[in-house]
């Protein structure tokens, strides 16, 4: 996965992170100008969101699949965006001082991050700050006439109108996200908006209507609101870290376990890392969903489990070397053991279909043969044949020799993609 | 059916009879038809996700918080009828507990809604004013509804198992005290919402989705947790397969281990760790080659070194699974001993991780107790003499006073001889297929 993020990557698309980052530094730049030359409508408040804010993004989340997020921060700035009343008095705030005041928040929060050596994710706080200036011009925006209207009727509509930008901040948030992993990745943009979208289902959902609970239910209680109303999002915040804690777990502990093989002798050194690496990377430009990366990275590292049950380890470990019988009992061995867990069934089916070929004489393309075994087919042959080395010359040889045994063994589609990926990784 | 003790049917229609009567009370004074509504849709919403967690037979569903929210919303009434919805439970399918789960729910909300409006509490309104005024009814209802829970569950569980009222009331006790105060908060800020700041039924799901969420999610979780064990156990008898004298070995250790930790009285994570280090600790022998495994005469000097690599091998594979921590330690050093003369390196007393420590004292213990290929296997009462003898100069003595004590109480499942089956009814890893159908070399040993 390291290996396919290089920065020359973006060379020929144009950078989504780039533009995210540069659209809300604009927004941040104008919005703090403005803010300094006119001053703060409404100090306190002002100062009461923007330190929630700031803590919200110093308790930052992993969500599964590598997504850092600050649900509580978020929160924070789309209930400032559109907040109308504080015990009784109307909030008069514009959209821009919501930016500005979301912006520094966010980025006092990120210092402490920074400052420990975490990563900036400068992108993840500008796509923050873009959703909630998207929400706060919306939502002001149209809220203005509705709030003349006023009476019952006047209060509903503003109220469903806040639901609405919610729910309408949340797709932007998805869309941003995506646009930034095309950074990533050259998968297409609409797999990349799935993933997205799924993965912020639950976490987009608790997020909104804990921001429009908290701008109501600012009128009546006032600031206390704030601590408040952000507990049940903490509580929903520390799922998701033990969540994303086991399934982090899991992942370290297959990649540890993937090298037994190694160790007794099986396999070459690394091999099972390796050939889940290019197949990560291969299946994510091919537009896998996230679930199915994940069987896949699984079934990669454990594809050579089967090796376990043999009395002597072939040499070299090279699957590529023996018979394709052979292969294939080691495949269905190795989808005995995993199918032995009782939960992952995908997995084995991937692992025992690894030594299929994609088609047959009579059949232009078997459907039998998931997408998922194809990869891992392609992959484990090219790492047998290049071993790790990175030589030009080797990576160009077996890429050759795959292409060649693309009639039957190899899915063109698969090796095509795999010559990307190293293209990419290669630079 | 059949299978329920009479007392236990007895006892869950004397309940039914008397949730029927509070059910009675509730209807012949019924509250507002729409604010029942509301809250009726949200206590069935939130059963329609009901997720066991770990496996534990008692599971609270959100509607224990909408009928403390509804107390001062709606009144008692309102809430006994709300309770009604626990019957309506898909996720068990069996009569008996349908009926003893309803009961029990209505019997709880109507007399926690009695002690509220007894102590005065506000129906209707809650705003400002009414606190703090209002926190003693509210907090004696949670109060009240939560004993009456344990109290009724105590009973069914002390009919239908048997088991202690001490050991009910402190498991009972443990799992229901954290989640009742959570409800009660939760409950409360539900009930201010609804009322105080005006949201009326839409703060339902305002304030439910993101617990709804935090359930969700944290359901996702026990089940990875279970998918996560059972797929370590799987592949570590996958690689036990190599040395058949081994099969379940790991298994075992572990237990011995966490019967340590518990008799230690260690924290629960570090039991959790020691658990999968015992899992784990052998790993490294996948190193060794199987011909010295299974020798069975004296070693040679080098095979001996050759055996004495596997701590450092097997800590070597687990070294990026973060959460093992001082486990790792314990994998590393689990062939010391307390006078210097264990390996890898000969460390003294104090110096052996206390992981270490732990994980020595039930490894021994089973590979005593198993068939090695250079002797038989011995019985418990002979290990037990030999870890008595190696007090002090092989095993620290804290350990195996802890392990003996353990032993004593619960017992020990040693391996089958042969090692035919793996242990405690563990899928076991069928070799004789695999031997068969690779024509290996030490198929022969199967037939034992």
């Amino acid at each position: 996965m390291s290996s396919t993020a290089s920065p020359q990557t973006a060379r020929s698309t144009v950078s989504g992170s780039g533009i995210v980052i540069t659209l809300a530094g604009l927004l941040v730049v104008a919005s703090v100008a403005l803010a300094a030359a006119q001053g703060l409508v409404q100090p306190g408040t002002a100062l009461a969101f923007g330190i929630f804010i700031c803590i919200g993004e110093l308790i930052r989340v992993t969500l599964p699949g590598e997504r850092t997020e600050a649900p509580l921060g978020l929160a924070g700035g789309l209930a400032y965006a559109v907040l109308l009343n504080r015990s009784g008095d109307a909030a008069t705030h514009g959209a821009l001082q919501v930016v500005a005041v979301t912006a520094t928040g966010m980025l006092l929060g990120s210092l402490p991050h920074v400052a420990a050596g975490r990563l900036p994710a400068i992108d993840a706080v500008a796509r923050r700050v873009l959703v909630v200036a998207f929400a706060a011009v919306t939502f002001r925006g149209l809220a203005s006439a509705l709030y003349a209207q006023g009476g019952e009727r006047g209060r509903t509509s503003l109220v469903a109108l806040m639901v609405a930008v919610a729910i309408a901040a949340w797709l932007l948030d998805g869309v941003l996200g995506a646009l930034i992993s095309t950074e990533r990745t050259r998968a297409p943009f609409r797999a990349l908006l799935r993933n997205e979208l799924s993965a912020l289902a639950g976490i987009g959902a608790a997020v909104g209507s804990t921001g429009v609970l908290i701008a109501l239910a600012c009128e009546v209680m006032g600031l206390s609101a704030l601590p408040v109303l952000s507990v049940p999002l903490l509580l929903t915040q520390f799922s998701f870290r033990r969540y994303a804690s086991i399934r982090a777990t899991y992942l370290q502990t297959i990649r540890s376990l993937s090298r037994v093989t190694d160790l007794g002798g099986y396999t070459e050194s690394g091999h099972a890392r390796r050939v889940s690496e290019l197949a990560v990377a291969v299946g994510r430009d091919l537009g896998m969903r996230d679930e199915e990366l994940r069987e896949l990275e699984y079934a990669a590292l454990m594809h050579d489990v089967g090796q376990l049950s043999l009395s002597e380890p072939i040499p070299g470990g090279a699957t590529l070397m023996v018979t394709t019988a052979e292969q294939r009992r080691i495949a269905a061995l190795g989808a005995d053991v995993i199918r032995q867990t009782g939960v992952l069934d995908g997995v084995a089916v991937i692992v025992e279909r690894q030594a299929e070929p994609y088609r047959a004489p009579q059949l232009l393309d078997d459907g039998d043969v998931p997408l998922a075994a194809r990869i891992i087919k392609v992959a484990n042959a090219y790492d047998d044949l290049v071993g790790g080395s990175l030589e030009m010359g080797r990576t160009l040889d077996a890429l050759e020799r795959l292409r060649l045994g693309s009639a039957y063994e190899y899915d063109p589609r698969v090796v095509e993609s795999l010559a990307t990926v190293l293209t990419r990784s290669v630079g | 059916m059949s299978d329920v003790p009479r007392a236990v049917l007895a006892y869950v229609a004397g309940l039914v009879v008397v949730a029927l009567g509070a059910v009675g009370w509730a209807l012949s004074n019924p509250p507002s038809l729409s604010t029942l509504a509301w809250l009726s849709l949200a206590c069935v919403a939130t059963h329609l996700r009901r997720a066991e967690i770990g496996g534990r037979s008692v599971a609270f569903t959100l509607s224990s918080l909408i009928v403390m929210a509804a107390f001062p919303i709606a009144g008692a009434e309102a809430a006994t009828l709300l309770a009604l919805w626990s019957a309506l439970d898909f996720g068990v399918r069996d009569p008996v507990k349908l009926s003893y789960n309803g009961a029990q729910d209505v019997v709880c909300a109507a007399l926690g809604g009695l002690a509220y409006e007894q102590m005065g509490g506000p129906v209707g309104h809650l705003n400002a004013e009414d606190f703090p005024a209002a926190l003693a009814p509210f907090s004696t209802a949670v109060l009240v509804h939560a004993a009456t829970n344990v109290v009724l569950l105590m009973v069914v569980l002390r009919l239908a198992q048997g088991a202690t009222l001490r050991s009910l009331w402190r498991s009972i006790f443990a799992r229901t005290a954290p989640a009742y105060i959570g409800y009660g908060i939760v409950g409360l800020l539900l009930a201010s919402l609804w009322l105080g700041v005006g949201l009326g039924p839409l703060s339902l799901p305002l304030l439910l989705v993101p617990l709804f969420i935090a359930r969700w999610v944290f359901a996702q979780y026990a089940a990875e947790k279970e998918s996560y064990e059972a797929t370590v156990r799987t592949l570590i008898q996958a690689v036990e397969t190599k040395d058949h004298y081994t099969r379940g070995h790991s298994e075992r250790v572990s237990k011995g281990s966490v019967m340590i930790a518990r008799e230690l009285k260690m924290a629960d994570d570090r039991v959790e760790s020691l658990r999968y280090a015992g899992l784990l600790h052998d790993l490294g022998k996948l190193g060794v080659p199987t011909r010295i495994l299974q020798k069975t005469g004296r070693l040679t000097s080098d095979e001996f070194a050759a055996v004495q690599q596997h701590p450092m091998r097997g800590v070597e594979i687990v070294r990026d699974i973060e959460f093992l921590g001082e486990a790792r330690a314990g994998i590393l050093h689990h062939h010391e001993r307390l006078d210097g003369l264990g390996y890898p390196m000969g460390l003294q007393g104090e110096q052996i991780p206390e992981f270490a420590r732990v994980i020595g004292v039930a490894d021994a213990f089973d590979a005593m107790t198993t068939a090695r290929s250079y002797r038989g296997a011995r019985s418990v009462e002979e290990a037990v003499g030999e870890l008595r003898r190696g007090r002090g100069s092989q095993f620290d003595p804290r350990m195996v006073d802890a392990f003996l004590e353990a032993l004593a109480r619960d017992g020990w499942q040693t391996a089958a001889v042969g090692a035919e089956r793996a242990a405690d009814g563990a899928p076991s890893y069928v070799r004789t297929s695999v031997s068969e159908s690779v024509g290996g070399g030490d198929a022969g040993r199967e037939s034992r």
